[in-house]
């Protein structure tokens, strides 16, 4: 589904992304893991399309297709889905309308009809229930003055409502307490299908314990210096960061 | 452009001629009172002169486009305009209270009033001259500050019609009164100045909307003159709509008194025109008055609009809250300039200013300026300016869930002004706003910032 094949990017003459290979296939879900700063979330936008970051040399396929010379709304369409460490705040556009416009656009580039207000209401209540969000956060400007849970479960809303083939998680788990966790979760878990694929951004392999990973990968200074299965994980959680420095020796002193 | 070029100074006797002209044809006609107020209005013009970027206050903006041109006095019989030209900027309603000005003077033929509450008064000032000549004399003029604003100097020298509407005591208007000022010059360029007398006695309650349309793309100038006077406990909403076309200039001259517990409320909505100003003046004169002052322009291509507002805390006791957003896209210029002045004894007061503006090119510019005068002491002031472009992170965001660039982009755009759009509460104004925006949110719930008003 995705094959990333060494990839470098930078942002402000500064090299971020020193050659990153991966390839997730349909069906799968993998980790990735790595300390503050090694370019986690680089990765996830420039996935998404962001257009700060410049991608200096590498290929990124998605289903075939080269999806670098996509723009966002053209990858977001095509199945790609992003939940941003930190969801932008939009004051003055509710939640819902933009909950219905983005599905809608979706719909449209799929061939589907566009849903009505009413059916509409009716589909994003259901995924609601999934992320046991209240109804209120629907009719508020988009994360504005969400609480930091409240905006993470609203990312996990927009994704059960936009049915994505590629889900990217930046660390949406991060800062929330047990309950809120399994919520992501299941959110997540639901998702999971074999024409499906996820990638999950993590700090802590609590959340894989939820979501439980095919592969879990670590990200050391713009490469990934790591790959294994779930085990890694708990070993990193356990060990830190510091003994792959010497066993990978990627010579990098931080 | 037709009509050749001419210097300021020529351009002042231009008018001048055009006030003999006046003078003459209405000998006879006006009370003497009026005569005189006109007489020493063309004098201070002459004195005045037109407004150069020297002086403070129109520092930013230049009026010599306006002298230019060799601008003629709109007369009635030059009125060409059909029913057909005004529908389309009507705004409807079959039971719409509506005055029609074409080029300043009253055309009850496209005019309606219907059952207007007992003792109000709508009509034109030419007409109301000849029959409340004392209910005006009290008032008209007695207001707009000719000494300094040459413009309003100008307007008041040619005062011969616009709107007078009287509120009686107790009365509350229900239907939005709808004055209609269209401007078209399909010859030679032309100049009207409507003076427009809105007077509502105590404990009434009343909507107006002052409506400035073109029929047609043609040179025009309008230099209206709005002298508003709100008694005790009385309440107004006062919407000001220019939409000229981009051959129109405006300059307009607003002047609002307040008494005790008095309520104002003033929206200006500017978006048109090639060249507009809008000097906003308003007197809190009476302990408990309160006014709300929004405004929202929308500028783009050449356009340059201009907003000059003053409050003033006469009284102890007052408030004032004043909220102004624009949008500049193109080469579009806008100036804001909000100047609150607290009189020395206007203790207990609190007046908040917000200027927020959105630059959508790289060519648009904005100067935004609040000024206060404090000379009291117990008072609660705020103001606050800010100019920024449209959140690329916002923009990004919107994106990736789907939503083209286009459509992001305009979704931001109408964001920004949501919350003052959302408050204007007539439906038929608020359409047209969304119109020039060319936005709209369809059935998207209000999603409210700070409360306005
Ligand atoms: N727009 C930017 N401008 C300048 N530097 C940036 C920008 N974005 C990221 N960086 C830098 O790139 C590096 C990688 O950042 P990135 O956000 O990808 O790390 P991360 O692995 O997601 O970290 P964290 O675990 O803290 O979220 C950091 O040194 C960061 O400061
Ligand atoms: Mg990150």
């Amino acid at each position: 589904m995705l094959e990333i094949n060494n990839l470098h990017v930078k942002v402000e003459d500064k090299e971020i992304l020193k050659g990153v290979s991966l390839k997730i296939n349909a069906g799968e879900v993998h980790g990735i893991m790595g300390p503050n700063g090694s370019g986690k979330s680089t990765l996830a936008q420039v996935l998404a399309g962001r257009e700060t970051y410049e991608v200096i040399s590498g290929e990124v396929l998605y289903r075939g297709k080269n999806l670098l010379a996509m723009t966002p709304e053209e990858r977001a369409r095509e199945g790609i889905f992003l939940a941003f460490q930190y969801p932008v705040e939009i004051p003055g556009v509710s939640n819902l309308y933009f909950l219905k416009t983005a599905l809608n656009a979706i719909r449209r580039h799929r061939g589907l009809p566009e849903l009505d207000a009413m059916d509409f209401l009716a589909w994003v209540r259901e995924k609601m229930k999934l992320v046991q969000m209240d109804e209120s956060l629907l009719h508020r400007p988009v994360n504005d003055g969400f609480s930091g849970g409240e905006k993470k479960r609203n990312e996990i809303l927009q994704m059960a409502v936009l049915e994505p083939t590629l889900a990217i998680l930046d660390e949406t788990d991060s800062g929330l307490d047990i309950d809120a966790l399994k919520i992501v979760a299941r959110g997540v878990n639901s998702l999971r299908s074999d024409e499906r694929a996820i990638l999950l951004i993590t700090h802590y392999q609590r959340l894989l314990d939820y979501v439980v990973p095919d592969r879990v990968h670590v990200l050391y200074d713009g490469r990934i210096v790591k790959s294994g299965g779930r085990e890694l994980a708990l070993e990193l959680e356990k060990r830190g960061y510091g003994w792959l420095e010497e066993e990978t020796n990627v010579g990098v002193v931080r | 452009m037709s009509g050749a070029a001419v210097n300021a100074p020529e351009a002042q006797n231009i008018f001048l001629s055009n006030f003999e002209r006046l003078a003459e044809r209405r000998s006879g006609k006006d009370p003497s009172w009026l005569r005189a107020i006109r007489q020493s209005a063309i004098e201070r013009f002459a004195q005045l002169g037109f407004p150069h970027a020297r002086m403070e206050e129109w520092r930013f903006t230049s009026v010599a486009p306006i002298t230019k041109i060799p601008f003629q006095l709109a007369e009635r019989e030059d009125q060409t305009v059909t029913i057909d030209q005004i529908r389309p900027l009507m705004f409807g309603e079959p039971e719409g209270q509506r005055l029609v000005f074409v080029n300043g003077h009253f055309c009850p033929e496209f005019s309606q009033l219907s059952s207007i509450p007992q003792g109000m008064i709508v009509t034109g000032l030419e007409q109301a001259l000849e029959r409340y000549p004392d209910r005006l004399e009290s008032h008209l003029a007695r207001y707009a500050d000719i000494e300094q604003q040459a413009f309003a100097a100008l307007n008041t020298a040619f005062i011969a019609d616009g709107a007078f509407v009287y509120i009686p005591p107790g009365v509350v208007v229900e239907a939005p009164l709808h004055l209609l000022f269209l401007s078209t010059a399909p010859g030679p360029p032309l100049v009207s100045h409507p003076r427009n007398v809105i007077i509502v006695e105590p404990n009434s309650r009343v909507s107006i909307v002052e409506d400035y349309a073109s029929v047609n793309e043609s040179p025009c100038f309008t230099n209206p003159v709005t002298e508003v006077v709100v008694k005790e406990n009385a309440s107004i909403d006062h919407y000001r709509l220019v939409r000229e076309s981009l051959q129109a200039f405006h300059i307009a001259t607003q002047h609002t008194h307040q008494g005790r517990d008095a309520r104002y409320l003033s929206y200006s909505l500017a978006l048109g025109g090639a060249l507009v100003r809008n000097d906003i003046r308003v007197v809190l004169d009476g302990e408990g008055s309160e006014c709300i002052l929004n405004g929202f322009y929308l500028v783009k291509d050449r356009q340059h609009v201009d907003h000059h507002t003053r409050i003033d805390h006469v009284t102890p006791h007052s408030n004032s809250r004043e909220f102004y957003k624009g949008i500049l896209d193109e080469r579009g210029r806008g100036v804001f300039n909000g100047r609150i002045v607290v009189h020395p004894g206007a203790q207990k007061i609190s007046a908040h200013q917000e200027n927020k503006n959105l630059l959508l090119s790289k060519q648009a510019l904005v100067n935004t300026n609040p000024q206060l005068e404090i000379h009291a002491d117990d008072v609660k002031c705020s103001h606050g300016a800010t100019i920024g472009q449209l959140d690329a992170d916002a923009l990004f965001y919107l994106r990736t869930r789907g939503i083209d660039l286009e459509a992001a982009r305009q979704i931001l755009i109408y964001a920004f002004a949501r919350d003052l759009i959302s408050r204007i509460e007539i439906a038929p104004v608020r359409t047209e706003v969304e119109r020039a925006l060319g936005a709209k949110l369809p059935d998207a719930p209000a999603a409210e910032s700070a409360p306005i008003n």
